[in-house]
């Protein structure tokens, strides 16, 4: 398949599974230039010899399908055509693929994790289809860790009246670079939940986004980050919206301490001319906690139809509020408590949304970790 | 016997001096009105006592109990006894009340209290004022009303158990019930039953009561009134110089400093 255009939009106009069909990027364009090529050790300019591995292994529930295919099975690229370079490289390199079907009305009975497990050293690609079979349900959780120089494709493909939720967390070693595309695809009443936490890493570029092929999606893209000094986290989204009648909803919240700690969040929506009745809402919030760090967020909201049910976007990026602290030393808490009770409660409402117990309880320790650093 | 003494006590905001010269002692068993028109500073001296970073102490002292206050943190302020029921309290997102209660009653005790009797402390504090139990678990002052969030001081008042309160026009924006209903609370801090009896629990505990309108004067029996006017106190009085301001209000007063 060769370079398509879709000249109706001037986000994210071009898609192909054909490396040579996007050029270099040289940090100029506006997809790469919040990103540090020199840190992505190759990936991006095609010297990153897959060399090395990252373990995938998969826990999965009993209703639930695993399989390791090869790059010719069919049901491989069908919901996603990579849309830059380093997703085509991850297309054109992976050897194996993880194929996990969820079958016609299954609901599984716990959540199915997949864990990814870099060692060390030389890039690798990967690729997984989830795969949700209408009027099913499922939870899976993609828990990525170790080091690695790793690019890959994630599909869910999510048939009628299924729900997918997903619950996608980078914890990385400090060493590692990941840069991955999640595509969502949504059929006729498809739910999709994600969660997506990025903790660990020194570069990590995630971007997940959102089709739908029939009317009646419902998705919603929830993200936490916790940038220490030196990371660059970004988080890039996009929801296209070509159908009637479908619901969007973003929301992705970070906090950034110390020295040059960089996050970056993109929020792209498209609201095509065929979208009518579509309900899309997008925010991020940062939470500077440091001189020295960085939050770029970038919100775009592009509607070409005059009949959507509701269009919006926010971005802010502030530092702790000094009344909210000053009101709880008020009270006798110390400034340290204060402070943590504060950033805890700026990602309260999004944990709740982690409806899988003992995740909630991982990140809820994570994030009580970074606020001990 | 907890004592606040202020002498001459200077604050500026910015370049602007707000206080000029405040003495004031406010000892345990005794309740202080501070009365005055609006932007004479009564305000200023709440939250230049609290500590809040905005004020800047430009001159004078200020001692609780013989320790020098100003040179406390705000928090070491809080647990040294002193409180502030604030005017304007500060929404916390993601901070549910009872979550906030019980961090600030383990701070300012040195341990955590016990679930059972928190819980206990807690439903009874909130029935005394009136507050809906589900309040407990909404995020702190987010979305309440000002009389939800004048209540709410009041509560943390009770729990917290302070030796000096400073009440910030905490009457401002209440009906007559939440009126009556907050009195009740500071009266229950002061030791005082519903008759007015003295309990002899609030011994010690004393009151600086900042307000612009004598109504909760009503409820609330001063022993002294102090009249405040552009940054320092200029009459001083027992609770019939409250009545005074009843009937002829500040303009005597805002005059004389113009």
């Amino acid at each position: 398949m060769g370079l398509e255009t879709k000249p109706l939009s001037t986000l994210h106009e071009r898609s192909s599974y054909n490396v040579a069909d996007f050029d270099v990027p040289t940090g100029r364009e506006e997809e790469w230039r919040f990103t540090p090529l020199s840190r992505l050790k190759g990936l991006h300019n095609g010297t990153a010899a897959a060399s090395g591995t990252v373990d995938v292994t998969v826990d999965a529930a009993p209703e639930v399908t695993v399989e390791t295919v090869g790059r010719d099975d069919v049901r491989i690229g069908k919901a996603y055509v990579p849309a830059d370079r380093i997703s085509a490289q991850a297309y054109a390199s992976f050897e194996k693929a993880t194929v996990i079907t969820v079958p016609r009305e299954a609901v599984a009975s716990r959540p199915s994790v997949i864990t990814l497990r870099g060692s060390g050293d030389g890039a690798a690609y990967g690729h997984i289809v989830v795969k949700v079979e209408a009027m099913a349900e499922a939870v899976v959780v993609l828990d990525h860790g170790g080091s690695a120089v790793y690019a890959d494709n994630v599909e869910f493909v999510i048939g009628d009246g299924a729900t997918l939720k997903v619950v996608s967390l980078q914890d990385w070693d400090d060493d590692a670079v990941h840069v991955s595309h999640h595509h969502a695809q949504l059929a006729k009443d498809a739910t999709f939940r994600s969660f997506v936490v990025t903790l660990g890493g020194d570069v990590v570029r995630l971007s997940p986004s959102v089709s739908y092929t029939a009317p009646g999606g419902d998705a919603d893209l929830t993200g936490l980050y916790f940038v220490d000094a030196g990371q660059h986290l970004e988080h890039r989204l996009l929801v296209e919206h070509t159908v009637p009648n479908c619901r969007s909803n973003v929301t992705y919240k970070g906090a950034l301490q110390g020295e040059d700690a960089h996050a970056v969040w993109i929020g792209d929506v498209i609201i095509r001319a065929e979208a009518e009745g579509t309900d899309t809402y997008e925010l991020n919030r940062n939470l500077i906690l440091t001189d020295g760090a960085r939050a770029d967020s970038v919100p775009n909201l592009e509607i070409l139809t005059g009949e959507v049910a509701g269009a919006g976007h926010a971005s802010a990026s502030g530092r702790l509020d000094d009344e909210q602290v000053f009101y709880l030393q008020a009270r006798g808490i110390p400034f340290d408590e204060a402070r943590r009770l504060v950033i805890h409660g700026f990602f309260a409402q999004l944990l709740e949304k982690i409806e899988v117990e003992e995740i909630r309880e991982r990140v809820l320790a994570a994030v009580e970790a970074e606020l001990a650093r | 016997m907890p004592t606040l003494e202020i002498r001459d006590l200077h604050v500026a905001v910015g370049d602007k001096e707000i206080l000029r010269g405040v003495d004031l002692t406010v000892r345990s068993g005794e309740t202080h009105a501070i009365m005055g028109p609006n932007g004479s500073g009564k305000s200023t001296l709440a939250y230049a006592l609290a500590g809040h970073p905005k004020y800047t102490i430009t001159s004078g002292t200020v001692l609780l109990d013989g320790e020098d206050l100003l040179e406390m943190k705000v928090d070491e302020r809080a647990r040294a006894g002193l409180f502030l029921a604030m005017q304007y309290p500060v929404e916390v997102p993601g901070v549910s009340v009872s979550n906030f209660l019980r961090s600030a009653i383990t701070a300012v005790r040195g341990e955590a209290p016990k679930l059972r009797e928190f819980a206990k402390d807690l439903k009874a504090g909130m029935d005394a004022l009136s507050i809906d139990p589900a309040f407990a678990q909404r995020n702190t002052n987010e979305g309440f009303s000002g009389g939800e969030k004048k209540r709410h001081e009041i509560l943390q008042l009770e729990l917290l158990k302070p030796k000096i309160a400073i009440l910030d026009e905490t009457d401002s924006g209440l009906d007559v019930d939440a009126l009556r209903v907050v009195s009740e609370g500071i009266n229950r801090f002061r030791g005082l039953d519903a008759s007015g009896a003295d309990t002899g629990s609030g011994v010690d505990t004393g009151v600086l009561l900042i307000t612009h309108y004598t109504r909760i004067l009503r409820y609330v029996k001063p022993d002294f009134v102090h009249v405040f006017a552009a940054g320092r106190i200029v009459e001083e009085g027992g609770p019939e110089l409250a009545e005074k301001l009843e009937n002829e209000g500040y303009e005597a007063y805002t005059k004389a400093s113009a």
